[in-house]
């Protein structure tokens, strides 16, 4: 194996204290089995839990947990995609149950997993945050006896005194902003201390993100409303059309306001290849903050929320709403008012059913129910009969199918605003016995037969989905974010050096200065600033001839120095 | 409104014109690596074997390491002290390959060759993306085969920014091209999607943000790994010659003419290190446009799961080389598993994977 070592393994041996602590990385406790009772084994199982080799294979057990949940559908995100895979898979399913795969991040393995990995990173941050304070209330470590052995090495003679070469280079090094003293014969100096500073933070930033993320998701709200344009909201729960809460959210955590939709907006391209692509969408609110709190006027866009208090509402789909009339039997007009219909394609060919649950009598007089089946083009062109042609309303039309019958909304069984249970509607027919369809335009009105009653098109209202979110501690996930990057950068891109200078005087009597670095891997910078710093001294400690050499011998032995 | 469509169109079309070009061009100037590759056979040196089986002392008596001579502070400057460098005991002293060309004049040539059509080709390839850019009047990222159009001109970039600042890195070029050449094939071929409008969902500034240094991101990330890959290979190259082995002829024609194992896996960790930092800036700014998008920061979405997934892997990966026992060829294997989620991610997660980054176009 190459390496491209920290100083350990043979270079510390050779080092001594040197190059010691260079880092505060932990030292890997012997594979070797306790040996004392209860104490014995915990305190073997802490350190193993806080080693670099445990925190290592739990990061990586962390990545294998979380794949599962990214390709298995979870009831977090798309419960609907759940049910459809318990339909799909009935013996693997209650399998998948028992280990909480339908809900991987909240599971209690993989809780389980990270938990471990942030009290192991706790036990790892607290001893290495004190065992840096002591390095840095300490000092740096004195020069080793034989600087030939370090990574980057220089030497020269000069006529200067060695009281004066090693003041100088104590300065010089100050100035550079090393902490450096003089110990012995010797200049010790480091740099660099913003390397650790940024680890330890960044390690730190990661519990800050990981405690704000618990906490939002145990205070977090989440709620849908449809709105069609004219119609309000107001932050209570059973003014949700669905609601989901955290474990810790009550419903005096909810924001008291409340908004009307005074209209929806959307923009397309009207030519050109991108025809009918969005533009805009676009949702004027009137809003109020509080019970009683003053209307103010708003716009909200895709990727622009509202922001009242901890919550935010979020402008997340749109659709039309044409407006109808039905009328009964008797002329009575039984349903009157906006029906929001589900967009189909991205023209916004839209279908649903208009329900007539109460009111409605038929041409006798018997109580009955109404199911249409609404089919919507906003933009229909000739020809084209199936699907819209623009998303805009440019040229609307309604496309009806009634049926009467029991709509089972009394069944008890959960059902969808926008499908039509048909197994007890009959269809009303037409004159040739086919089952009755109509494309009206805004205005014009079908007749149901024999008398039934009518349904008018009157008009389109477009309706917005709202989302209304809380989510509190995101604000300290952002900290914890920002001191993540700001400390990784310091971590990854500061180097942690030394360097010493040590100035003698030789058996001739002249001045021998060396210089030598140590980085915590070989860096070509550490040869390099060495150089520069060389340099500098050279300058006011100016060589001397050496006594016997041949200048142009570049390759010197690394024991020559010592020799002389 | 049709004059500007008209434009557009054209547009769109001149874009096509200049990526199909940029591939003929990235074609010459892969068959020039060939040549330099090929012309380079012709030197053997041998310089690895020669460090590994002449002087057996220097590599495990650490009393007399081998030293290598720099000169301090340039040229000028002949009086002044020079600093001597000494790898750290215990290291291997294999000098670095000379390169493709092997010192072979004629390789060498085809070599430069190579560089300047990677050059042009580059410049080209950009020109495709911006002509993109402009026929769709947005950032041209908006689907799979922008982002990959987009991600092979930067990684191309990348490399030539590293040749500019005279870093040893010319030994990528044939990797690179030919890398290059796949994802731009796979972009005419399967992924082509008509240039078109974004959705609102992606109007955001955030778009130019996330997507930039994801993109920037990958393609570093990728560079480290080509060279990760040849780490391996070179590592049990220069196993094999310590231990008395014999290299096929491929393998010591080829093998021999790299960098030295220590340098290509040094190499690969400043790339992978230089950028994680900006990979973790790159999640959080998802995380940022998701709260301002879909009213959650972090929602498990599989795009988001995979982001997180390479990240804790490029995070295990640093943590193994301050590791005992990890450093090595074992956290060379946890690089490339890195950069195998990055690229499931990308590719797996567009097309198998449905989520809320339905943006893949294909
Ligand atoms: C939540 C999981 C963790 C993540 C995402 C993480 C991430 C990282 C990253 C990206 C680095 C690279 C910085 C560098 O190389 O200097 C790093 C370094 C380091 N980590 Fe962690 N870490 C985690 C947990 C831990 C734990 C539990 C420990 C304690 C055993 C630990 C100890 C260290 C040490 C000592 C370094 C410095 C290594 C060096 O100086 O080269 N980390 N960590």
């Amino acid at each position: 194996m190459s390496k491209t070592t920290a100083p350990d393994g043979p270079r510390d041996q050779e080092l001594g204290e040197a190059g010691s602590q260079l880092s505060t990385v932990p030292e890997e406790s012997s594979p070797g089995g306790p040996t004392l009772g209860v104490i014995g084994w915990l305190r073997w199982f802490w350190r193993q839990l806080t080693s670099m080799r445990v925190a290592l294979l739990l990061l990586l057990l962390l990545a294998l947990a979380a794949i599962p949940g990214s390709l298995i559908p979870q009831t977090g995100t798309d419960i609907t995609k759940v049910a459809e895979f318990r339909k799909d898979h009935p013996t693997l399913s209650p399998a998948y149950d028992r280990l909480g795969l339908f809900h991987v991040y909240s599971s209690v393995w993989f809780s389980a997993i990270y938990i471990l990995l942030f009290v192991s990173l706790i036990g790892c941050i607290v001893p290495r945050t004190w065992q840096f304070v002591g390095q840095l209330r300490g000092r740096p470590p004195g020069a080793p006896k034989r600087l030939t052995r370090l990574p980057a090495y220089t030497t020269w003679r000069t006529g200067a005194e060695p009281e004066e070469v090693r003041e100088a280079a104590l300065a010089l090094l100050k100035r550079k902003r090393f902490r450096a003293h003089l110990a012995g014969d010797a200049v010790a100096a480091e740099k660099g201390y913003l390397r650790e500073v940024g680890n330890l933070a960044f390690h730190m930033a990661l519990i800050v993100m990981l405690v704000a993320f618990a906490w939002g998701q145990l205070f977090k709200s989440e709620g849908n409303k449809l709105l069609v344009e004219g119609n309000g909201f107001s932050d209570t729960l059973i003014d949700y059309d669905d609601f989901k809460s955290g474990n810790l959210f009550t419903t005096d955590d909810l924001t008291p306001f409340s908004f009307t939709l005074d209209e929806f907006t959307g923009t397309y391209e009207t030519s050109g290849p991108n025809k009918g692509t969005a533009r805009t969408f676009e949702a004027a609110l009137t809003y109020a903050e509080g019970a009683y709190g003053k209307d103010r006027k708003t716009v909200v866009r895709v990727n622009h929320p509202l922001e009242i208090g901890d919550s935010k509402v979020y402008l997340t789909a749109h659709g039309y709403a044409p407006v109808v009339t039905v009328r009964d039997g008797k002329g009575d007009v039984v349903f009157s008012g906006p029906v929001p219909l589900l967009p189909l394609d991205s023209n916004v060919t839209s279908s649903g059913v208009i329900k007539v649950l109460d009111g409605y009598r038929d041409a006798q007089g018997a109580t009955d129910q109404l199911g249409i089946k609404a089919f919507l083009l906003p933009t229909y062109v000739a020809g084209n009969e199936v699907s819209s042609s623009f998303p805009a309303l440019l040229n609307p039309v309604l496309n009806l199918e009634p049926y009467h019958g029991d709509l089972g909304v009394d069944s008890g069984i959960p059902q969808s605003v926008y499908k039509l249970d048909k197994s007890h509607m009959k269809g009303f027919e037409d004159d040739k016995g086919r089952q009755l369809r109509k494309n009206l335009r805004p205005g014009q009105t079908m007749e149901l037969p024999d008398g039934a009653g009518s349904v008018t098109y009157e008009g389109t209202k477009e309706w917005a989905n709202f989302q209304i979110t809380q989510q509190p501690g995101s604000g300290w996930a952002l900290v914890g974010a920002l001191g993540a990057i700001f400390g990784l950068a310091g971590s990854l891109f500061i180097q942690r050096r030394r360097v010493w200078v040590r100035a003698v005087r030789g058996d001739d009597g002249v001045t021998v200065v060396e210089m030598a670095g140590l980085g915590r891997s070989e860096s070509a910078k550490v040869p390099e600033e060495l150089g520069e710093l060389a340099g500098t001294l050279y300058d006011q400690a100016p060589g001397v001839a050496e006594p016997d050499d041949d200048p142009s011998d570049v390759s010197v032995p690394a024991e020559g120095a010592e020799q002389q | 409104m049709t004059v500007a469509a008209a434009t557009n169109e054209h547009l769109a079309s001149i874009s096509n014109v200049l990526i199909y070009s940029s591939m003929a061009v990235y074609t010459l100037a892969f068959f020039a690596y060939i040549a330099e590759w090929l012309f380079g056979s012709r030197s053997k040196v041998g310089r690895t074997a020669a460090a590994l089986t002449d002087r057996p002392e220097a590599r495990r008596t650490a009393g007399a390491p081998a030293v290598t001579v720099k000169k301090a502070g340039g040229t000028a400057v002949l009086e002044r002290p020079e600093v001597v460098v000494r790898s750290a005991a215990g290291a291997r002293d294999v000098p670095d390959g000379p390169g493709a060309h092997g010192g072979d004049e004629q390789g060498d040539l085809y070599g430069r060759i190579a560089i300047s059509l990677t050059v042009l080709a580059f410049l080209v390839e950009l020109a495709g993306v911006v002509a993109r850019a402009a026929s769709v009047q947005r950032a041209p990222w908006g689907n799979m085969y922008e982002f990959n159009i987009t991600f092979s001109t930067v990684a191309v970039g990348v490399y030539l920014v590293l040749l500019a600042l005279r870093k040893n890195v010319r030994w990528l070029g044939l990797f690179l091209t030919t890398t290059v050449l796949l994802d731009l094939g796979l972009a005419v071929t399967v992924l082509y999607t008509a240039s078109d409008q974004l959705v609102p969902a992606l109007h955001s500034y955030w778009l130019y943000i996330h997507v930039s240094t994801a993109i920037l991101c990958g393609a570093v990330f990728y560079v480290g790994a080509v060279a990760t890959i040849l780490y391996l290979f070179k590592d049990a190259y220069e196993n094999k010659l310590a231990g008395g082995g014999k290299p096929g002829t491929f393998a010591d024609s080829v093998l021999d003419r790299l960098p030295a194992a220590a340098s290509l896996d040094k190499f690969a960790y400043r790339v992978n290190a230089a950028v994680f930092p900006l990979w973790t800036f790159t999640i959080i700014a998802g995380a940022i446009w998701a709260g301002d998008a879909w009213g959650r920061y972090w929602g498990w979405d599989p795009k988001e799961t995979w982001s997180f997934i390479t990240w804790v892997a490029y995070a295990g990966y640093l943590h193994a080389r301050a590791t005992a026992g990890w450093k090595g060829r074992k956290a060379a294997y946890l690089a490339l598993i890195a950069f195998g989620c990055w690229l499931f991610n990308y590719y797996g997660v567009n097309i198998f994977v449905s989520g809320k980054h339905s943006y893949a176009g294909v």
